[in-house]
């Protein structure tokens, strides 16, 4: 154990990530030092550009910083090689899209099921199912098990895939601009399941470049150029549930006049 | 350890159950692939089995002309500035065919033959015909068996006897679906008694049909039907095909030697060995077998280079898939198992 502090979750020291393409020498991220606690709920913002994805694919593990140093639940991911990394996104991190990524042609029960088909130890095929129907229960979606990817609209597809991302009882939940491709309502109930979430626990790191999504946040680390220019809690924090009762009651109305 | 096996077990079992699924789904495409690898081997079984079967048919061709056959045949004959075909020459006798009985240890059987055509008669019907002189060695040496009947004897040939033996052509034309055996049959007005019927041989290697043909002795032949003197052919078995070239060398000099013929002197006389026959057909038969090989594996070639396509596509159009998989903590072994399953 590297951290005797074992509310730190995430522990980024100095992390630089420099790509090359052909002779050319790009520093996306250039030196963040970043800690985030159990149970917190961090947006990353920036503009395009701003190395907030690169950071998001460092903290997803999907690669490997440059130099510096990074301590995953008290687990140095630098010296991991590929296999330990699968191993470590499969048990500790769940990853949700803007383009909800769920597989084509593949039930929500199966696309859900996924990643404890890669599981260490084996778990068998029928608590494979029941726990992606657990999964599906929580996020609101027990009625369309059965519908096919293509069947669902925008929000449930990204429902599905928070099922997903929540199925093997990950550690950190990453989010990369979850409510890009959705409607202002679709967005606010996204962000009431992540609240939700994150109030029974779980951490969240979510990137977006939208003030308002941010607000639903309890922390805003803000971006430019590959180095972290702020890093604030939030004061005045959005409430998605109250958000939602509201639109509700302005509807409800609106179809009464 | 065991373990481990019991999990890579499971894992593989899994694997195989996502990529049957995928099958299903895709249809169209897994019929197609299938169908691709399908004909791609059932044209290479094809093709091997048809090489085979030509060469197979093609040494028994060779084969029917009899085992470990020479052939002597008399030169061109030159008279007036008309020159003969081969055999037209009065060069062959039975000094020589005796001689080569005598004195080449090699050769186990000697036939003379002598060729002519004529009008056989019987049972009301006439027909054209080749009689042919030969000697009772003549089937061993031609590996011809008899339909029905027994062979003419060393017996009948020394008494120039009238007998004969009816190739099944022309007992078909001469007696249609009567037994000929025990019948007569007038060649040139001399009545011959029908001892057998030589079994069906088809076409032989020039194309002449070998079934229409009388056999008689070769004595009978010169004395009663054509009064030559002179042989057409010598047909000789040699003891094995090893020995062939020797034979061959030994009948050559034997010849020449009673013909009297000088050094600067070509022969009057053409030996065809079969064995050189034989090697030039293998020789046909190894380089059709070569083509139908070449044909074979260039249409595996390009059944490969289609699978490889298809497993081109399926992981091109896939990437966005193999990189969900990666983020759920797929193993790069279990994304690999996975398209080598299901391409």
């Amino acid at each position: 154990m590297q951290d005797a502090n074992t509310t730190v979750l995430v522990q980024l020291r100095d992390v630089e990530k420099t790509y090359r393409t052909g002779e050319v020498e790009v520093q996306e991220v250039r030196g963040v030092r970043l800690a985030i606690e159990r149970g917190e709920f961090v947006a990353i913002m920036g503009a395009s550009g701003s190395g907030k994805s690169t950071l998001m694919n460092i903290l997803g593990c999907l690669d490997k910083p440059t130099s510096g140093e990074y301590v995953l639940d008290g687990l140095g991911v630098a010296g991991l090689d590929r296999k330990r990394l699968a191993a470590l996104r499969n048990r500790k991190l769940g990853f949700v899209f803007q383009s909800f990524n769920l597989l084509t042609r593949t039930t929500a029960l199966e696309n859900v099921e996924l990643p404890m088909l890669y599981s260490v130890p084996i778990i068998p095929r029928r608590a494979r199912r029941q726990r992606a129907i657990g999964a599906l229960e929580r996020v609101g979606l027990r009625e369309r098990v059965g519908h096919y990817s293509n069947q669902l609209s925008g929000g449930q597809q990204q429902r599905v895939a928070i099922a997903r991302a929540l199925v093997n009882r990950p550690e950190l939940l990453l989010a990369d601009e979850p409510t890009g491709n959705l409607d202002t309502r679709t967005s606010i109930e996204i962000m009431g399941l992540f609240q939700e979430l994150n109030e029974s626990g779980l951490t969240i790191v979510m990137v977006t470049h939208e003030v308002d999504i941010s607000a639903y946040c309890k922390r805003v680390v803000v971006m430019r150029d590959g180095i972290v220019i702020s890093d604030n809690r939030n004061e005045v924090r959005r409430c998605a549930q109250t958000e939602r009762a509201a639109l509700d009651e302005v509807e409800h109305t609106a179809r009464l006049a | 350890m065991l373990t481990i096996l019991k999990l890579a077990l499971l894992q593989s079992w899994e694997t195989s159950f996502v990529a049957l699924r995928a099958l299903r789904r895709n249809k169209l495409r897994s019929g197609l692939t299938a169908l691709g690898i399908i004909i791609g081997v059932a044209s290479v079984v094809a093709m091997v089995a048809m090489g085979n079967g030509a060469r197979v048919r093609i040494q028994s061709q060779v084969a029917s002309l009899g085992q470990n056959l020479l052939t002597i045949l008399a030169g061109a004959s030159h008279s007036g500035g008309v020159s003969g075909g081969l055999g037209s020459a009065s060069a062959l006798t039975l000094g020589d065919a005796e001689a080569i009985r005598r004195e080449v240890a090699d050769v186990v059987a000697v036939s003379p033959e002598i060729s002519t055509s004529a009008q056989a008669i019987s049972n009301g019907r006439n027909w054209s015909t080749s009689i042919v002189g030969e000697s009772p060695d003549y089937l061993v040496i031609r590996e011809w068996k008899l339909a029905s009947g027994s062979m003419f004897t060393e017996r009948d040939v020394r008494a120039a006897a009238k007998v004969a033996l009816i190739g099944s052509k022309t007992a078909h034309e001469l007696f249609g679906p009567l037994d000929p055996v025990g019948q007569a049959v007038r060649i040139k007005n001399i009545p011959f008694a029908i001892t057998g019927v030589l079994a069906s041989k088809g076409a032989g290697m020039g194309g002449q049909n070998q079934d229409d043909r009388i056999i008689v002795p070769y004595t009978t032949a010169m004395k009663r039907i054509t009064g030559d003197r002179y042989l057409r052919s010598i047909n000789l078995q040699v003891v094995s095909s090893e020995r062939m070239d020797a034979a061959q060398q030994q009948v050559t000099s034997l010849l020449r030697q009673r013909h009297r013929l000088a050094a600067d002197r070509e022969d009057d006389f053409n030996i065809f060995n079969q064995k050189e026959i034989a090697d030039t057909v293998s020789e046909v038969t190894g380089v059709i077998t070569l083509l139908l090989g070449a044909i074979a594996s260039i249409s595996l070639l390009v059944g490969g280079i289609g699978i490889m396509n298809i497993m081109l596509v399926s992981v091109t159009e896939r990437t966005r898939e193999i990189g969900i998989r990666i983020a759920v903590g797929a193993q790069p072994s279990a994304i690999k198992l996975q398209f080598l399953s299901n391409p």
